[in-house]
């Protein structure tokens, strides 16, 4: 009886909160009229920590230059960013808090499975949604949700893409996680488009979360087919052993990465003479050398005690003046409701072409940006363009 | 010449499971318990050697030495702590279970002090590589030292318990321990020398694991603990050379079976080995059928 009566007692609770937040939004997109309010959820604590840092210090960059060169159609933005330590749930409450503050778009989530929680809220709310850095595929599945980077997918189309365009190999040996869908689905995506590059995969090797330390006979396998090119889907932790052992058995292949090979110069003891020539996938890196990107980090780095942004940032920063570009085209006001901004913004972004950091992109109706991939490669110890 | 290759990357994986399966089979034969902890005073012995290595710039071999006492102190402090109370206990799951309290206690403390990033662990092993067949076959010098080291103690430990007083006392106290109480055996001292030895033995281990795999994470020990621990159980657990063959055979299957079938259902193949070998012979392949005497 007592558990009835408690059950009871938080359900009515649970209810009269859930009133009171669908209240408070609803008023929310009136009541403020002067300014745009965008909103960040990414892990600011945590193991994941340091992209949610770099989305919501990139995307305040943007806001601040916004800002000072007049705002959005003549209001200036606001710009706040919840923590989300990483978790699907805890994303959720970050959005509903953000509701409350009176969010009318969101940029965000940083990581993909919070996004892909968020995402269903506010698909209900008709809420605009970009997200700067969530890679899965289910991230962006409404009509109000996009994407600034490459989904995973797409990295497996743009590394054979570029490899193919560039002619750095035609003959290329996979190694993957077959137990993350990460690696999977960009090992599928490679192959699919490797047969219109003219790229043969001649040797297609697994490992598993549970037997990662091993790779010799997924490398002689390599070895014995004849690759010249080593495609790597999968995380800098693995990546480093692999090109030990490589080194080992004195296998010198080409070394090809996507996004997880983004912090191989950062394991601690790793002889780094190995990581030599290594290629892979990022939109950005600090020491591009165009005017934009100059820019980008010297503001970055008097703002945030010389730090210099990663790939994250920039993505925020891209993500932050899409909204512009559309919300510009569209003439959206702050006094418009969250759900007709959502409407009018998602109708224009389709039509935008956006010049920034990461490159010039284009979104499809699905929310998938449309853009060059950009390859760096390690000489001398550091990411140099490619 | 693939083969011969794969051969001794599958000898030199089994080296380092039998090493490993060595402290469980010690432990288990003697104290009658599965000391899950094991693999990650494996762990630990290895964080205390690179610490020393990269962080205090103590030569390898000094550096070996001083992560073989830590290893051996904390192998003897888990036993009296955790375990030794509970050895009256009515059943032996209690134990069983503490050990794994002490596995995951272990793998966090190493979170809190060595943090959750990979480290890059500097091999020890300064043995120039030999090429064979015109640099179609290069055998590391890790996988040399690895393979001598492991036969060298395999020949020790048999050595030691067979040949040795406080060896022999080991074996008196596997086969009854109350009859060795009464015969003046110190049972206690002899389980927590066994303790120390199979600690000692982890750090070594540890060592080798790292410098043929170099990443070491505060997990870097629970799977190689495993797959040791079904070294074990496949050679016969409790016997010396049954873990050592067991070891062999399972890195030579688990990279043949990589190498020949799938290298994604390579863990399923070794497993499936195991399941096969205990439902023909239950006790392992070297392991003792001792009857029973009512």
């Amino acid at each position: 009886m007592k558990k009835l009566l408690c059950l009871g007692l938080s359900m009515i609770l649970a209810l009269s909160c859930f009133t009171a937040c669908g209240g408070g939004n609803a008023d929310a997109g009136n009541a403020d009229a002067t300014v745009f309010k965008i909103g960040g959820i990414g892990p600011l604590t945590g193991g994941a920590a340091a992209y949610g840092d770099a989305v919501n210090k990139g995307a305040q960059v943007a806001v601040d230059e916004i800002n000072a060169a007049g705002g959005i159609n003549g209001y200036q933005i606001e710009w706040k960013m919840e923590d989300d330590e990483h978790d699907a749930e805890k994303s959720v409450n970050a959005y509903n808090a953000l509701k409350d503050w009176g969010m009318q778009m969101l940029v965000g989530t940083v990581t993909s499975a919070p996004c892909i929680a968020v995402e269903a809220e506010a698909v209900n709310d008709n809420m605009f949604l970009i997200t700067p850095s969530g890679t899965a595929v289910d991230c962006i599945s409404g009509a109000n949700a996009f994407r600034l980077c490459f989904s995973d997918p797409t990295q497996g189309t743009k590394s054979a893409e570029f490899i193919g365009t560039n002619k750095i190999a035609s003959k290329v040996a996979i190694i993957f996680d077959s137990s993350d869908p990460y690696s999977t689905g960009i090992k599928d995506a490679f192959k699919a488009e490797a047969a219109n590059q003219g790229i043969a995969i001649v040797a297609e090797e697994a490992f598993t979360s549970d037997s990662k330390t091993d790779f010799k006979v997924q490398l002689q396998a390599a070895k014995e087919s004849g690759a010249e090119l080593l495609f790597l889907p999968i995380y800098y932790q693995e990546a480093s052993l692999i090109i030990q052992q490589a080194n080992d058995m004195g296998y010198a292949p080409k070394l090809f990465g996507c996004d997880g090979m983004d912090g191989i110069l950062g394991v601690e003891n790793l002889d780094l003479s190995l990581c030599e020539g290594i290629m892979f996938l990022t939109p950005f890196t600090a020491n591009a050398e165009d005017a934009a990107s100059q820019s980008f980090v010297k503001a970055y780095a008097e703002k945030f005690n010389n730090e210099v942004p990663i790939q994250f940032a920039a993505d925020a920063y891209d993500a932050v003046y899409a909204i512009k570009a559309a919300a510009e085209k569209a003439n959206v006001t702050p006094d418009m409701s969250v759900s007709d901004i959502c409407d009018a913004l998602a109708a224009q972004m389709t039509e935008i072409t956006l010049t920034g950091l990461t490159g010039e992109i284009t979104w499809d109706a699905s929310g998938e940006p449309n853009k060059e991939p950009k390859a760096v490669v390690i000489k001398n110890g550091v990411y140099e363009a490619m | 010449m693939s083969l011969v290759s794969y051969l001794i990357n599958g000898i030199s994986l089994g080296s380092i499971y039998a090493i490993i399966a060595l402290g469980y089979t010690m432990v288990y034969g003697i104290a009658k318990m599965l000391n899950f902890a094991h693999g990650d005073v494996i762990m630990i012995g290895a964080y205390t050697v690179l610490t020393l290595m990269t962080g205090a710039g103590v030569n390898p071999i000094v550096a070996i030495l001083i992560g073989m006492g830590v290893c051996t102190l904390l192998g003897i402090t888990i036993e009296k702590i955790a375990y030794k109370p509970l050895r009256g206990a009515s059943s032996s799951l209690a134990v069983l279970i503490t050990a794994i309290g002490v596995s995951y206690f272990l793998q966090n403390i190493a979170l809190l002090v060595f943090g959750a990033d990979t480290k890059s662990f500097v091999s020890v092993v300064s043995v120039p590589a030999i090429t064979l067949a015109n640099g179609e076959l290069i055998i590391t010098g890790t996988t040399i030292v690895t393979i001598i080291a492991c036969i060298v103690i395999m020949t020790t430990l048999m050595f030691f318990v067979n040949k040795t007083k406080p060896g022999r006392a080991m074996k008196a106290v596997s086969e009854d321990r109350g009859a060795a109480q009464l015969m003046g055996v110190n049972v206690n001292a002899t389980i927590s020398l066994t303790f120390a030895i199979g600690s000692g033995l982890a750090c070594v281990a540890g060592v080798l694991l790292c410098s043929a795999y170099p990443s070491l994470t505060p997990y870097t020990g629970a799977m190689p603990g495993i797959k040791a621990f079904v070294a074990a159980v496949f050679g016969g657990i409790g016997s010396i050379p049954g873990a050592v063959i067991g070891g062999i055979l399972l890195g030579v299957i688990e990279i043949l079976g990589k190498a020949y079938i799938s290298s994604q259902v390579a863990d399923a193949i070794v497993f499936a080995v195991l399941i096969i070998v205990l439902l023909v012979k239950p006790t392992g392949l070297f392991g003792k059928n001792i009857q029973e005497k009512v």
